[in-house]
């Protein structure tokens, strides 16, 4: 449903980011979403208002290099997805350390999806 | 009463924090100084200085952050002092007390004296809770007497803004 | 390093009706660089939308922020419309777009007080806010809450206006237009406020777009991009053009917001000429399922929403970006170098929403 969505491996991301960036794209926000084995994440660029979507599909405890050197915006996503889902990020230009919105005593990872028992959906 | 204590109901200054939820009642806790409100006819002052302060005005529901700065701001307020928590967020929770990052109500970290209800409550109902709250100075009992929470009890360590280092 | 002292700015700060703290590393006067810390108003709000339906929601996403709360149902229930295949009937488009448009005339009357309170200037403020509260009882007039005003559902709005109230909405809107040609002059010429934003918080047209700069902040520094250009609501039939600045600094900003203010009582003013009869909430059916991304033009700037179902009646995940969170990098570039008396008001230029960001 959602239109212009291309795959990027893992190990393109930072050549991909760089050639969006050297067209002028505006880097919109990266979502996050727990895929049982393994993370999807979702680069929106916007194009002169037009989205533009990288879907990178990063295994559960594999690093994600960090695109906030193209950027620098990107270190705020990119500090929420270690806040909410235990992503590794390689170096962002600011590093919350996994605390950039939870606190000490927050529970950690919160968006990571728990195993529910049998029939306890809602 | 004593004349001190008469006086002290008369321009009660409060001071005012939002712990963190959809800052609704924290505009509106604005609304209340401008023209149509006035809270200035009662004399009644917002300081942004909690030691000046003789009120506390609660907004939202209180996260760990939050909470922390909270009490740290509570115990820099000079006795005696009342606090009034306004909107459902800082009363339960509201909407939000499922949230995993959050303390269900202001009165699990502060004591609380006056509870305004809703989400947002009228300006006219918040007005109402901060003359109760001004009454109370004064020594009248006109709020069950709910600090689960000693007054005595230390400050934390360090300065309000110590959590989150980069 | 010697000579160099690090400053807290907040959490609790007059300037900021919400908690928010800038580490301000000082050489001096001068601040070297500025590295924000958030998270004092987190709730996990986005866990939360996971564990109810998505008919519930929608209560939720307008308690994202108490400000712009109505753009956040907008932005979420065209996100479930699109997965649910729902067409919006006409007369719902108008409707949503007027309360749309009130919710930035206040949001914007809000923020031109709270600059004037950061000057000292307390009788700007005051006539602001006064006029603000035309704005208010209209909400309270067409909803029946001042904050939260609930207009929304998926698939529609939850209620329809008389004919008499959208008479007076218009009547109004002069009134309102009235109070706004009182302040404006001020803003746009006065010296005292021109020697405290013209020339601060520079940023540039080459870096606004790196810096993924959003809503006023972007278009204060010439690039023409709102996302009411999309046509979204009713604003694919209304005459709108986005509001832009070339300057880049904080005057600019108040230019473009000021500007702003105008076009949303224009725009207020097109729809109620042009609201057309009909049904405001169809029946809705199914379930929603696949994903889908949506964007509104908030007062602050653009708002995404990325949602993912799978068939269930609980979301699978629900994505908010809000306007704030992508004006944060633009602040930390506009604060190196400017001085510490600057601090508040170049804070305040990007008219920050914690509660949003941090959701």
């Amino acid at each position: 449903m959602i239109p212009d969505v291309t795959q990027v491996g893992v190990e393109q991301l930072l050549t991909v980011v760089q050639g969006l960036a050297e067209e002028g794209c505006r880097l919109v926000s990266i979502t996050g979403v727990d895929a049982g084995d393994a993370f999807e994440l979702l680069y929106h660029f916007d194009r002169e208002l037009r989205l533009t979507h990288l879907r990178v599909r990063l295994p559960k405890g594999q690093e994600l290099p960090s695109i906030s050197r193209i950027y620098f915006c990107a270190f705020v996503p990119e500090n929420e997805l270690q806040d909410f889902f235990g992503i590794r990020v390689a170096n962002p230009v600011i590093d919350y350390g996994g605390h950039m919105l939870l606190a000490r005593e927050s529970p950690e990872t919160p968006l990571v999806k728990r195993e529910r028992p049998e029939g306890a959906e809602r | 009463m004593s004349i001190v204590r008469w006086a002290r109901g008369k321009s009660p200054w409060y001071f005012h924090y939002e712990t963190g939820s959809c800052n609704g009642c924290a505009i509106e806790v604005f609304a209340l100084q401008t023209p149509l409100y006035d809270l200035e006819r009662f004399g009644i002052m917002n300081t942004g200085n909690p030691k000046h302060a003789d009120l506390l005005l609660v907004t939202g529901c209180v996260g760990y952050r939050s909470g922390r700065v909270l009490r740290n701001l509570y115990h820099q307020m000079p006795g005696p002092k009342a606090v009034v928590a306004i909107g459902v967020c800082a009363l339960t929770g509201g909407i939000f007390h499922d949230c995993y990052n959050l303390a269900p109500g202001a009165d699990k970290v502060i004591p609380v004296d006056v509870y305004v209800p809703g989400c947002a409550p009228w300006p006219e109902a918040m007005i109402d809770g901060i003359l109760l709250a001004a009454e109370k100075l004064r020594g009248a009992p006109v709020a069950r007497d709910r600090r689960r929470l000693v007054e005595e009890e230390e400050p934390p360590a360090g300065g309000a803004g110590e959590e989150g280092k980069a | 390093m010697p000579g160099q002292s690090v400053i807290p700015f907040g959490p609790q700060h007059p300037v900021f009706p919400e908690p928010l703290q800038l580490r301000l590393v000082m050489k001096e006067e001068r601040v070297l660089e500025a590295v924000p810390a958030l998270g004092y108003m987190h709730r996990g709000l986005e866990k939360l939308a996971e564990t109810k339906d998505y008919a519930q929601n929608v209560f939720l996403m307008e308690r994202v922020c108490g400000i712009c709360s109505f753009m956040h149902s907008l932005c979420y229930c065209q996100a479930l419309e699109d997965l649910m295949g729902i067409e919006v009937p006409p007369r719902a488009r108008y409707l949503r777009t007027i309360w749309a448009e009130l919710g930035r005339l206040q949001s914007h009357h809000l923020w031109l007080g709270l600059l004037a309170d950061a000057f000292g200037f307390e009788s700007l403020f005051m006539e602001c806010w006064k006029n603000r509260e035309i704005v208010m009882d209209l909400c309270e007039a067409t909803t029946g809450n001042r904050v939260i005003i609930s207009g929304n559902a998926v698939g529609g709005c939850r209620r329809d206006l008389e004919p008499s109230v959208l008479k007076e909405i218009g009547r109004r809107m002069d009134d309102l237009e009235r109070g706004l040609d009182r302040v404006a002059p001020v803003f746009q010429d006065d010296p005292l406020i021109k020697q405290r934003t013209v020339g601060t918080g520079i940023i540039t047209r080459e870096e606004v777009i790196r810096l993924g700069a959003v809503g006023p902040v972007l278009r204060a520094s010439g690039v023409a991009q709102d996302m009411r250009q999309l046509g979204y609501a009713a604003y694919g039939e209304l005459d709108f053009r986005p509001v832009v600045e070339t300057g880049g600094d904080s005057y600019s900003r108040l230019m473009a917001r000021l500007g702003e203010t105008y076009q949303a009582i224009d725009l207020v003013r097109q729809a109620l000429r042009r609201i057309p009869e009909g049904e405001v909430l169809p029946k809705v059916k199914g379930r929603p399922e696949g994903e889908a991304v949506s964007r509104v033009e908030q007062p602050r700037g653009e708002l995404l929403y990325y949602v993912r179902a799978t068939g269930k009646p609980q979301l699978d995940r629900v994505r908010v970006r809000t306007p704030t969170l992508s004006n944060i990098p633009p602040l930390v570039r506009m604060l190196e170098g400017c001085r510490l008396s600057d601090v508040p008001v170049i804070a305040l230029s990007i008219d920050s929403c914690v509660s949003c960001t941090e959701r």
